[in-house]
């Protein structure tokens, strides 16, 4: 359902109506810029950003310390895993050597 | 690509499987449980990646995964596609739809089909382009076939929004967008369905954020925990529900935290609520009725809902007899046990909508998934009892 | 004739002997008439336009049947239609298209290509100028591939009967003693490569339709591929060669698989796909296996001589992103199977229809 592709705010269009050109892996398109824009985050501050791209809308901005941090998790998820595998075959050359 | 590629690393991906196994494993240990543990991935685009990836062939045996019903085009009733064709065969109409919904059949027609005998619709990308087509053909009607959950409901209500302010009267929208709450709710209200947890849908919680499904986790106590739609997201959610079930706990979580905050869009929900209000009930193929599931144009809107414009049937058609989406969307059926499935119903001559879509349950089995099924020498409900 | 009208009737002689020219903006019915317009168009717009590609005297092509046989001992002999819309597109046009179409289909048999006919179909209304630019594309085609057009027909239709123009090609090529390339041949250990870029066709001519608003400046990948194919058959013993065209990858190896009843194994992560098909196929819902291409071939090789092959590749201009895709393997037999790179495999089937663009 919903899908949702990462691409960059490359240029901002036309303020008043909210349009910008997103571009995904060198494919651009005007997109829709309303829902990423608050008093916060004014349209400008859209330029350069990384955006979800749903149906020509550009539905939330991607964060990406939260990216890297899930990515980091990952990567420990990784390193745990060959402890674990390390003492796992510890003891099972343990168990056979006893 | 930035932003998927990472997250589509097969070398990582197998430190999960291996990971997934391992507290699988645990578990069923530790409850001394043999029945394998059922999570439903709500959102079609997970079913799309599970099958893409064949997530679901790495998968221990203990985990079977239950499709969900979050596929838009899978749970579109056969009357609201003869409906739709009823509008596209009217005069002077330019009927606008994404290109999902082309093959979906109604009692009669798929709106291929009708296209194929001399209806005018076109397939667009994106709700404005309906809108710019409008513009271009002041003297035709233009209407946008809407479909989808709330991840695309703020680009529908947006452009309706912006063809009032620009005065645009030669646009209509024809609403089918659903809610995914109230489904998951009927869902876990049914009274032979057994699931261990969920994998929430992440795009449609980017817009709503986490609070609606507080209610999975008090009432129904059900891991929830909501997930972004690259194969490493998929995988990390299915860790992360079997941490709660092993710590014995259940929560509303996020995993895919880069795109979805706990308030979800607040610009996007007011525009949905500004031009939307919930239908009492909608009709869900293969689910039947379900109260507050639709959304239908407000008042200030009328004077763009085709449904107010043309004299639609409106008629609620039976799904064919044979036809058991309903139970494969509810997850008591796997697609291969459906008695139809691969003979009288194929993507080439589909007879549920869960044949259709690339995202349905059907569809992704028969295109990506047999090989597992031939491979299993039992089915799955011979494995379950 | 009076002696006055001597000199007259020369200088019309002259005049009426003169090659025509089109004076009309657009094609209108006439030129299909029989009469003197459709003389002037095929005069000004195919025999001027296609020049030495075109050697159209009679209303039938002769070939000296004994000259034929010096290249070889079988004949190939191919139709296909085109009706690609839009006619002008990134990286080609009809034109290019329906020549290079046709010689693909005589090459990827082992046949050199000769001769095409050229069937055109106009709609009236069709500018003068577009329908130029195509006759001359087919002209630098044909030049390129090394080929003639020795018959044709020129037919115009009513607004709307048609969508601009429409083209048929049929081709003649020999096939030279000794060369045997087809599916049968295929065996259960053969390795398959293709000579670059997946959906790149595809991919330009959905963008260039302009109705997803989507900007991309993918160029179609249509080319000839004799040349490449001549260069192949010279190093590799090839057992089977297709062209991919409509239903990408996944069809073509699908079609392989199945008359050859041997199993394939698709790397995904193989696969090549330029950086912005990637993207538009991320955008829409699309994969680029199930895309058109118009200047690829698949060949199943064994695999002793698989970087033989990918090297011969290489080396030509149709195939410097050349890559090794599949494995052949003797079970299942006639499916074809896509490493995911997860430790899982899926099936690969070919699609029902056209791939539609998806918002979910």
């Amino acid at each position: 359902m919903c899908l949702g592709i990462p691409g960059q705010v490359v240029e901002i269009e036309d303020t008043d109506k909210m349009l910008g050109v997103v571009e995904v892996s060198g494919v651009r398109r005007v997109t829709n810029l309303t829902c990423i824009v608050d008093e916060d985050h004014p349209i400008e501050s859209c330029l350069g950003e990384w955006v979800l791209v749903h149906v020509g809308f550009a539905m939330s901005r991607i964060d990406p310390a939260e990216a890297a941090r899930t990515l980091a998790l990952l990567e420990e998820l990784g390193e745990v895993q060959a402890e674990l595998e390390a003492m796992r075959n510890a003891t099972t050359e343990g168990e056979s050597t006893r | 690509m930035k932003y998927v590629d990472e997250f589509r690393d097969p070398a990582v991906g197998r430190k999960l499987t291996d990971q997934i196994a391992r507290l699988t494993e645990a578990y069923m240990k530790r409850e001394k449980r043999t029945r394998p543990l059922k999570l439903m991935e709500v959102c079609g685009g997970h079913t799309h990646a599970i099958f893409k990836f064949g997530l679901d062939e790495v998968l221990p045996d203990a985990i079977e995964l239950v499709h969900g019903p979050g596929c838009p085009v899978c749970v579109l009733p056969v009357g609201r596609v003869d409906d739709a064709i009823y509008i596209a065969t009217q005069p002077n109409v330019i009927f606008t739809t994404f290109g999902d919904a082309l093959r979906v059949p109604g009692s009669k027609l798929s709106l291929l089909q009708a296209k194929a005998q001399g209806a005018d619709i076109r397939t667009v990308y994106s709700p404005v382009d309906a809108l710019a087509i409008a513009r271009e053909n002041p003297e035709r009607d233009v209407v946008f076939f809407g479909l989808g959950f709330e991840t695309t409901v703020p680009s529908t209500a947006l452009t309706v929004k912006q063809a009032k302010a620009e005065g645009v009267d030669n646009f209509f929208l024809f609403s089918n967008h659903i809610t995914i709450v109230p489904t998951i709710k009927a869902i876990l209200d049914s009274p032979d369905l057994q699931l261990d947890g969920f994998l929430g849908p992440g795009h449609v919680t980017m817009i709503i954020g986490m609070r609606p499904y507080q209610f999975i986790c008090d009432t129904y106590q059900k891991p929830f925990v909501v997930s972004g739609f690259e194969p490493l997201d998929v995988l990390q959610s299915i860790v992360m529900v079997l941490h709660q079930l092993d710590e014995r706990r259940c929560a509303v979580e996020n995993q895919y935290r880069r795109l979805v905050r706990d308030d979800g869009n607040p610009v996007a929900l007011e525009a949905v609520t500004d031009v939307f209000q919930l239908r009492p009930f909608f009709e869900w193929r293969g689910l039947g009725s379900i109260d507050h599931s639709g959304l239908e144009l407000k008042e200030a809107y009328a004077a763009f809902d085709a449904e107010k414009k043309y004299a639609i049937p409106a008629l609620s058609i039976a799904d064919p007899k044979a036809c058991q989406c309903g139970e494969v969307l509810k997850g008591k059926l796997k697609p291969w046990e459906c008695k139809v499935f691969g003979t009288a119903c194929t993507p080439e001559t589909p007879i549920g909508s869960c044949m259709v879509s690339s995202e349905g349950a059907c569809a992704a089995y028969y295109n990506h998934g047999r090989l597992t099924t031939l491979r299993r020498p039992t089915t799955g409900r011979e494995a379950t009892t | 004739m009076k002696d006055h009208e001597h000199p007259l009737f020369v200088r019309v002689e002259k005049w009426r002997r003169r090659a025509g020219r089109v004076r009309d903006d657009v094609v209108v019915a006439a030129h299909g008439g029989g009469g003197k317009a459709m003389r002037d168009l095929i005069d000004d717009l195919v025999v001027r336009e296609l020049g030495e590609a075109v050697q159209v005297d009679e209303d039938q092509a002769r070939f000296e049947v004994s000259k034929l046989a010096q290249d070889g001992d079988r004949l190939a002999f191919t139709t296909d239609g085109y009706v690609v819309s839009p006619i002008l597109f990134p990286g080609g046009d009809i034109g290019r298209l329906a020549v290079n179409g046709t010689v693909n289909d005589l090459a990827v048999s082992g046949a050199k290509p000769h001769y095409l006919s050229c069937g055109l179909i106009l709609e009236e209304g069709l500018p003068i100028a577009e329908l130029r630019r195509v006759m001359k594309s087919m002209a630098e085609a044909c030049a390129e591939a090394g080929v003639s057009i020795v018959t044709g027909d020129t037919k115009v239709v009513p607004r709307g009967a048609a969508d601009k123009i429409f083209i048929t090609t049929a081709g003649v090529g020999i096939i030279p003693a000794g060369i045997e390339v087809g599916a049968q041949r295929i065996r259960s250990d053969d390795v398959i490569l293709i000579n670059g870029y997946l959906g790149d066709h595809g991919a330009a001519i959905l963008a260039a339709r302009g109705e997803l608003r989507l900007e991309t400046d993918i160029p179609s990948d249509c080319a000839p591929l004799n040349g490449l194919v001549e260069a192949l058959l010279a190093e590799v013993d090839v057992h089977a060669m297709r062209d991919v065209t409509r239903g990408g990858l996944a069809a073509c190896l699908n079609e392989l698989a199945l008359s050859s009843e041997v199993g394939m194994v698709v790397e995904e992560r193989a696969l090549p796909v330029r950086r912005e098909v990637a993207g538009f196929c991320e955008i829409l819902g699309l994969d680029p296996v199930h895309l058109a291409n118009e200047g690829k071939l698949v060949v199943a090789v064994p695999a002793a001589q698989a970087e033989r092959a990918l090297e011969v590749m290489r080396a030509h201009r149709y195939g410097e992103q050349a890559a090794i895709v599949a494995r052949c393997r003797a079970e299942p037999p006639g499916v074809v199977t896509l490493n995911t790179g997860f430790g899982s495999e899926r099936i690969l089937d070919m699609l029902v229809g056209e791939q539609l663009p998806r918002i979910c």
